[in-house]
């Protein structure tokens, strides 16, 4: 592990030998602060038997919380995909004033620390702040309710959305889109046939970024949603919970659950990625 | 959508700019209107909030919390935290990123993933795997016990999950800046005679700053505002393991929105300084912002 991978370049080697003290401290820093780590959550999980695990993972508390995490993460970067490529379409094919404003802030849900984003939306969006109460005549609450949890992860996943589909648009050449329209191609056609295509891979790698962002997501949820189990207790949530109970069993296969679906996420990135190069590159 | 975004496109025969047909463009201004009307309600509008909610109290208020025994605990606590973080993942990134840079090795993608392997893992699982490690029940519990060392609930877990978590940031922005300038320089320095530490602060040093202090911001700024994962190490002890995005946490569930959006005013302000780096950098040194 500390070693260096191997190679059959010369020229590698050469380097190698030139600066093996980046690789020395690269692979120390890794195993220290990441492997180490991952593999106490994974030696954990694994000490527990089957049955105590699966017990644990499919109590009725969990399998609720897996439903409001993964399905509102998917609902959020979904409404985020959507959101995000006409952002980007605007962002990169029209001029209006306070554009480059608009560009800037995108990125606020990076910089903004998510203590912050939950604190401040849950006040405009509780049934007497200035958002909230004009949904409140409506029968419709957001604070303390799955909305909530809603509204964050589509504050804490949006940048995603847009940043990946932006460079794209604007690398795209407009030829194609000319000449769909002088052969007499609808406007609807020539978006679904010429534009969106060569988007997709885009589309769907922020998609899948901010889903697994949105599902991994603590700050802002824990402070704009209620925490009640069966109705919007999250996952990492619950984590907190069993670890405040010292129930370590309970917090190990329920992180594991997350770990695992993280990872499944990353890959299906890649994947998305690979087949993106592969067609459009 | 789409389809107003077409009503008036780019002209079918001669390449006219964009957006410079004649009319009014109503699919143009109904995107255009939605894009605000959007971005208001989750992004502007909250950001806004917090600066108006900060000042609610006057002055008074705001200087209340400000001189508040445990909020400049949390105040110091997180600058302490950063000033560790930050260096020690800097040193960290700058090795990640020479080591990949201009090389070709099998499996050198999949250390790029390993490396980016912290952004996909949600931060209270990242505790959560601190937790039991270094936990007095963790693997390390007992032999940490017997020294007498803390690191849960103490300032070491609260700088490993910050390390944790912004790990990826440097090693990201400044690879790419690195494949870009080449090696061309740095092998045109050593063949003159220059050591490998006068090429890297003479040639490679000046070929990434930008990108560097660009990660360096990112890293600072997530650092600051971290708050699953040191939520999960720190215990939450009031005036000795609280940060700041902690101290919000707890001043808000006390109704206490005075003290918490005053907390949030600092981090807010953190934020837009943030912000305005990253644009300047963007504007000054063309580097891309990409989705992180």
């Amino acid at each position: 592990m500390t070693s260096s991978p191997p190679s059959s370049s010369p020229g590698f080697w050469h380097q190698i030998l030139h600066a093996p003290w980046t690789w020395r401290v690269t692979w120390f820093y890794l195993t220290l602060f990441l492997f180490l780590p991952m593999a106490a959550l994974v030696l954990k999980a694994l000490t527990l038997n089957p049955a105590e695990i699966w017990r644990i993972a499919t109590d009725p508390v969990a399998i609720s919380t897996y439903n409001v995490t993964f399905f509102t993460a998917l609902v959020a970067s979904i409404i985020n995909g959507f959101a995000g490529l006409i952002i980007a379409w605007v962002l990169v094919r029209y001029e209006f004033p306070g554009k480059r404003f608009l560009d800037a802030i995108i990125d606020l849900p990076f910089a903004l620390p998510t203590a912050v984003a939950g604190l401040t939306l849950s006040t405009i969006y509780s049934s007497n702040g200035l958002i909230g109460s004009f949904l409140d005549p409506f029968g419709i609450k957001v604070s303390f309710t799955r909305l909530g949890v809603l509204v964050a992860m589509i504050f804490i996943a949006l940048p995603f959305s847009v940043r990946t589909v932006q460079p794209v648009l604007q690398d795209m050449e407009s030829e194609m889109e000319e000449a769909a329209w002088s052969m007499g191609a609808s406007q609807w056609q020539t978006f679904l046939r010429v534009i969106l295509p060569p988007l997709m891979p885009a589309i769907l790698t922020g998609v899948a970024m901010g889903f697994s962002r949105a599902v991994g997501e603590y700050g802002s949820v824990v402070i704009i949603a209620g925490n009640i189990p069966f109705q919007d207790l999250i996952a990492p949530v619950l984590i907190i919970q069993r670890l405040e109970q010292f129930d370590y069993a309970g917090a190990t296969v329920i992180g594991t659950v997350l770990l695992l679906i993280s990872l499944s996420a990353l890959l299906v990135i890649n994947l998305i990625q690979a087949r993106g190069r592969r067609f459009y590159g | 959508m789409a389809d107003s975004s077409f009503k008036q496109p780019i002209a079918a025969t001669a390449p006219k700019p964009r957006g410079a047909t004649s009319g009014f463009q109503w699919g143009k201004w109904l995107l255009v209107a939605f894009v605000f009307g959007f971005l208001g309600l989750i992004l502007l509008v909250p950001a806004l909030n917090v600066f108006v909610q900060a000042f609610k109290g006057g002055l008074p208020g705001l200087l209340d919390t400000f001189t508040s025994k445990f909020f400049l605990h949390a105040v110091k606590l997180t600058v302490i935290t950063a000033a560790i973080t930050v260096p020690l993942n800097t040193v960290f990134g700058l090795c990640a990123a020479l080591s990949l840079a201009n090389k070709n090795f099998p499996g050198r993608s999949l250390l790029i993933s390993i490396i980016d392997l912290p952004f996909s893992i949600s931060p209270v699982v990242a505790g959560l795997m601190l937790v039991l490690l270094f936990g007095n029940r963790g693997w390390f519990g007992p032999l940490l016990d017997a020294n007498g060392i803390k690191i849960i609930f103490a300032l070491p877990g609260i700088v490993m999950a910050s390390i944790f978590i912004t790990m990826p940031f440097i090693a990201r922005e400044v690879l790419p800046a690195l494949e870009e300038a080449g090696t061309q320089q740095e092998e045109a320095a050593a063949t003159l005679g220059a050591t490998q530490w006068q090429t890297f602060w003479r040639v490679t040093l000046p070929s990434i700053k930008w990108s560097l202090l660009y990660g360096l911001i990112l890293t600072n700024a997530r650092t600051m505002g971290e708050f699953g994962a040191v939520t999960v190490v720190s215990g939450n002890i009031v005036g000795k393991t609280q940060t700041l995005p902690l101290f919000i946490e707890e001043a808000h569930t006390q109704y206490n929105s005075q003290g918490a959006y005053t907390a949030a005013l600092l981090l807010a302000c953190l934020a837009v300084v943030t912000l305005v780096l990253k644009y300047l950098l963007e504007r000054s040194a063309g580097i891309k912002s990409k989705g992180h």
